[in-house]
Parts: C-alpha cells; sequence; structure tokens
C-alpha cells in the first residue's frame, strides 16, 4: 500500500506488536464455598514450540486479588509491574482501604481498551479472582478489552472444551475438594485435546483469608481411550 | 536579628559578608517552630513519632498526617511548613518508584536519602526558588538493615541513631541520648518516642496536639506502616502516667 506521508502525523510509522511471541494457554477461574479458586498450566510456547515450562500465570495482587493470564507472557509481565505499583502506590495511602479484585478487574478493563485503541494491544485474556469483605469475585478481559463477571469463567480453549463442564457441573456453594476436582477434570480435557496445554499446573485459591498457590503437578493420563486409537482414521493424506 | 535591612538576605543566591546565606537560615526558623518530630533506630527496626499540634478542634481527628510512607519499605516525617513537605514527599515517591523501574529492586534508604537531599538543596541554588521550609526525618529498612536519616531546608543530609527537629528539638535530642537504642526493640522504643514527646510538649503555649507514630520493623514484616493503634494507645497511655509522676516529684 502506498504510503501518503504525514497523514496519520509522525506517528504512522511506529511499529506495535502485530502478532505475540510466547505465548500461555487457557486459564480456568470458578466460584467456590469459600472463595474462588483458579487453574493454569505452567507452559510458555514459542510459536507451536513449547520452549518454557515453567511460567507461573497466576499472580496475586494486592491482598484479595489474583490474576491469571493467557496470551502474550512478555505482555502479562508488563501487566504485573502496572499493578504492583498501582498496589503499592495504594498502599502508601496507609488508610486501611485497599483495592478490592472488582476495583482490580475494572483497572484492567480500562489498560486493555486503551491499548487496543493505540492499535497495540496487550495480547492477553486475563481472568480476575477475588474474594472481598466477604463478597466473591470472577471476571475477565480480553485484548479488545471486553469484559465480563461470571461465576465460572475460562479463556481460550477453555472457553470451548471447559466451560460445558462447568456449566454442567459447577455450582457456587461446592466444597473446595470437588471445586479442585472439576477444575482437575477440566484440565484433563485441556490436555487430551489442546495441543499447547501441558501436563504441569497449578491451582490457586483465594479465600478472605489469603492467597495460597499450589506447587507444580501433573494430572494422571490415560491415552487408552478409543477416541485416541487410529488418530488419522478420517483424516487420510495423500501418503 | 542582624541580617535585617542589610539587604544580605533578600535572596537563596546572595551570600552575606561573613559567609552566611540568610535565607536558608530563615528556613530552619520555619522548622524550628513546629512541632517536635523524632525519629530513632532501634535493633529491629526504626521508629517515628510527630508531635501534631492541633489548629482547629472542629478537625477529624487524623486530618493533616505528617508522616508519609514513601516506599514498601520507607517513610517520612515532616517538621516545618506541612505543604512544602507533601512536595518533599511526592518527589521521594517518584524517586524511589523510577529507581525501582530502573534497577528492579527497592531503592536503598541511603541512595534514597542522598536524592531527596540534592532536590532539597536544588531549591537553595536559584534566585527564582525559595528553600523548602521543612526539614524531613526519612527511616526505611534494606539489605543494610533499619537506617535514619535527616534531610534540613539547606539540603544537608545526615545518618543518626537518634534525631529531632521541631520545637522540641534539644530537650527531645538529650533525652534520645539516654536511651540505650542498640539494646532496645521497637516495640520498647514506641513508648520511648511517646514519652519524650509528651515531654517535651509544652502545654502553656500550644494546647492540643495528636501524636501521631509510624515504624518500619521486623515486626511490620519491614514494611513502613502506622503503628497499630492498640500498641499506640498503650504507649500514650503509659507516657501520660510517667509525666504525671514527673509532675508529682
Amino acid at each position: 500500500m502506498e504510503r501518503i506521508e504525514g497523514l496519520l502525523g509522525p506517528e504512522d510509522n511506529k511499529s506495535h506488536t502485530l502478532s505475540p511471541y510466547v505465548t500461555g494457554t487457557s486459564v480456568l477461574g470458578l466460584k467456590y464455598k469459600d472463595g474462588v479458586l483458579m487453574a493454569a498450566d505452567m507452559g510458555g510456547s514459542y510459536g507451536s514450540t513449547l520452549r518454557y515450562k515453567n511460567v507461573e500465570r497466576v499472580k496475586p495482587v494486592g491482598k484479595h486479588s489474583l490474576v491469571g493470564a493467557s496470551g502474550e507472557i512478555s505482555d502479562f509481565q508488563e501487566i504485573m509491574r502496572y499493578l504492583d505499583e498501582l498496589i503499592l502506590y495504594d498502599n502508601m495511602w496507609d488508610d486501611d482501604n485497599s483495592l478490592g479484585p472488582k476495583e482490580i478487574h475494572n483497572y484492567l478493563t480500562r489498560v486493555m481498551y486503551n491499548r487496543r485503541n493505540k492499535f497495540d494491544p496487550l495480547w492477553n485474556s486475563l481472568v480476575v479472582g477475588g474474594v472481598k469483605n466477604g463478597k466473591k469475585y470472577l471476571g475477565t478481559v480480553s485484548m479488545l478489552g471486553v469484559h465480563y463477571e461470571d461465576d465460572h469463567i475460562a479463556t481460550g480453549f477453555g472457553n470451548h472444551l471447559a466451560r460445558p463442564i462447568l456449566r454442567a457441573e459447577h455450582s457456587n456453594d461446592m466444597s473446595y475438594e470437588d471445586a479442585v476436582k472439576l477444575l482437575e477434570k477440566c484440565m484433563l480435557v485441556l490436555l487430551y485435546r489442546d495441543r499447547s496445554a501441558i501436563n504441569k499446573l497449578q491451582i490457586s485459591n483465594i479465600t478472605e483469608e489469603g492467597v495460597t498457590i499450589s506447587q507444580p503437578y501433573s494430572l494422571k493420563t490415560f491415552w487408552g481411550l478409543s477416541a485416541f486409537k487410529d488418530p488419522t482414521k478420517g483424516a487420510q493424506g495423500s501418503w | 536579628m542582624s541580617s535585617i535591612g542589610t539587604g544580605y538576605d533578600l535572596s537563596v543566591t546572595t551570600f552575606s559578608p561573613d559567609g552566611r546565606v540568610f535565607q536558608i537560615e530563615y528556613a530552619s526558623k520555619a522548622v524550628d517552630n513546629s512541632g517536635t518530630v523524632i525519629g530513632i533506630k532501634c535493633k529491629d527496626g526504626i521508629v517515628l513519632g510527630v508531635e501534631k499540634l492541633i489548629a482547629s478542634k472542629m478537625m477529624l481527628p487524623g486530618s493533616n498526617r505528617r508522616i508519609h510512607a514513601v516506599h514498601r519499605n520507607s517513610g517520612m516525617a515532616v517538621a516545618g511548613l506541612a505543604a512544602d513537605g507533601r512536595q518533599i514527599v511526592a518527589r521521594t515517591k517518584a524517586e524511589a518508584i523510577n529507581y525501582e523501574k530502573t534497577y528492579g529492586e527497592a531503592i536503598p534508604v541511603k541512595e534514597l536519602a542522598e536524592r531527596v537531599a540534592s532536590y532539597v538543596h536544588l531549591c537553595t541554588l536559584y534566585w527564582w526558588l525559595r528553600p523548602f521550609g521543612c526539614g524531613v526525618i526519612l527511616g526505611g529498612y534494606d539489605r543494610d538493615g533499619p537506617q535514619l536519616y535527616m534531610v534540613e531546608p539547606s539540603g544537608i543530609s545526615h545518618r543518626y541513631y537518634g534525631a529531632a527537629i521541631g520545637k522540641g528539638r534539644q530537650a527531645a535530642k538529650t533525652e534520645i541520648e539516654k536511651l540505650n537504642l542498640a539494646g532496645m526493640s521497637c516495640r520498647e522504643g514506641i513508648v520511648e518516642v511517646a514519652k519524650i514527646i509528651y515531654s517535651v510538649h509544652d502545654e502553656a503555649k500550644d494546647k492540643a496536639f495528636e501524636l501521631e507514630m509510624s515504624w518500619v520493623c521486623d515486626e511490620s514484616n519491614r514494611l513502613h506502616q502506622k503503628v497499630p493503634e492498640d500498641l499506640l494507645n498503650q504507649a500514650i497511655m503509659i507516657a501520660k502516667a510517667a509525666l504525671e509522676e514527673m509532675d508529682a516529684d
């Protein structure tokens, strides 16, 4: 395309992130009896190469919130810098007030939408979960700034593969053990069908008492299911 | 006031014939008229205390704070013009955050004190600026342990074991000298600071005051925080009792 000199001002040829480089796959989140749980594997893919296998994709923000990210890992790290600075400024007021998950989520919606309008989006889908003053909160924002709250949330492939299971089996008053089991069930389905998923995950828990992020662990897999037999059946190539 | 009428006291950029800069000395005067501010370095951290004189009874308790957090692990107590102090606090916060953004770790207290001092000093170098009418005590915790600095309107900055500025500084300093700071925890330090502030308060000249205190110590996870309400109230009670005992003697 021929460029008309100066039509868009001096910034018209500024280069932007036009595609992500190192990415993480789905994040799942759900409310349960005592708070909010989030699950994400620890893979970081460089294109379709599994380049990094120890990426923590769920982080605590302040006292009341968790943020999980899929998409560009470096953009997530940048977002965590924003959030840590936000929390620092908030703490320095030392006024016994603190930002809760609702405020963090709203802040992120503004950041994501602003960057999208600069045609320089942060390439992530984010999940924000938390508990403050007895109220559970779970929400999400996409790289376009699209945001909503729900009782269970999944990003990326999880939206297609995990949410139908969550819709069928999730309830807001389920116990911690049941909620973990449900998340593991969803993560196992994602592991089977999402080629970017890896079998090393963390489950993060936030309650009124605070944040606990589990040690990385693996799920038990069984590849003998009939659906996995003869994978090229019905997709025959030329050789 | 030998300086008045000589013409040598009109600008910070003019020396008097005997080598003084009167504008800076006037700025120090503004600090000397302020409520007393003290800071001590105990074995496990720093305690800051302020005698905050109440300008009006109609003001909400806790208004016009004189101790400010400037980063996660450091705080600043201001004596003198409160509005000038907020300018310094804002700059200090900006320096601390800028350092962390650049180097990826919290700013050392020494570096922070130096940067604040440079900023304060800057305002004594130009005829179109007025020096800050306040002195600050900066307390913080870094990998070298707890540290206490005081920055004066001239831009001078020193590291201290115990520091005092404001009206009651002379009496406060003699009291601090009597303390065994090396063997004292911050929990004990709170009580001592409260006692000193209450003892140097001049009830005849100033009526109401509020004791404002903060600490950075192991007990606060090396974070700069207000002293918890129960500890503060307990310290105030002990300080008042000590004062009455002194009056009885």
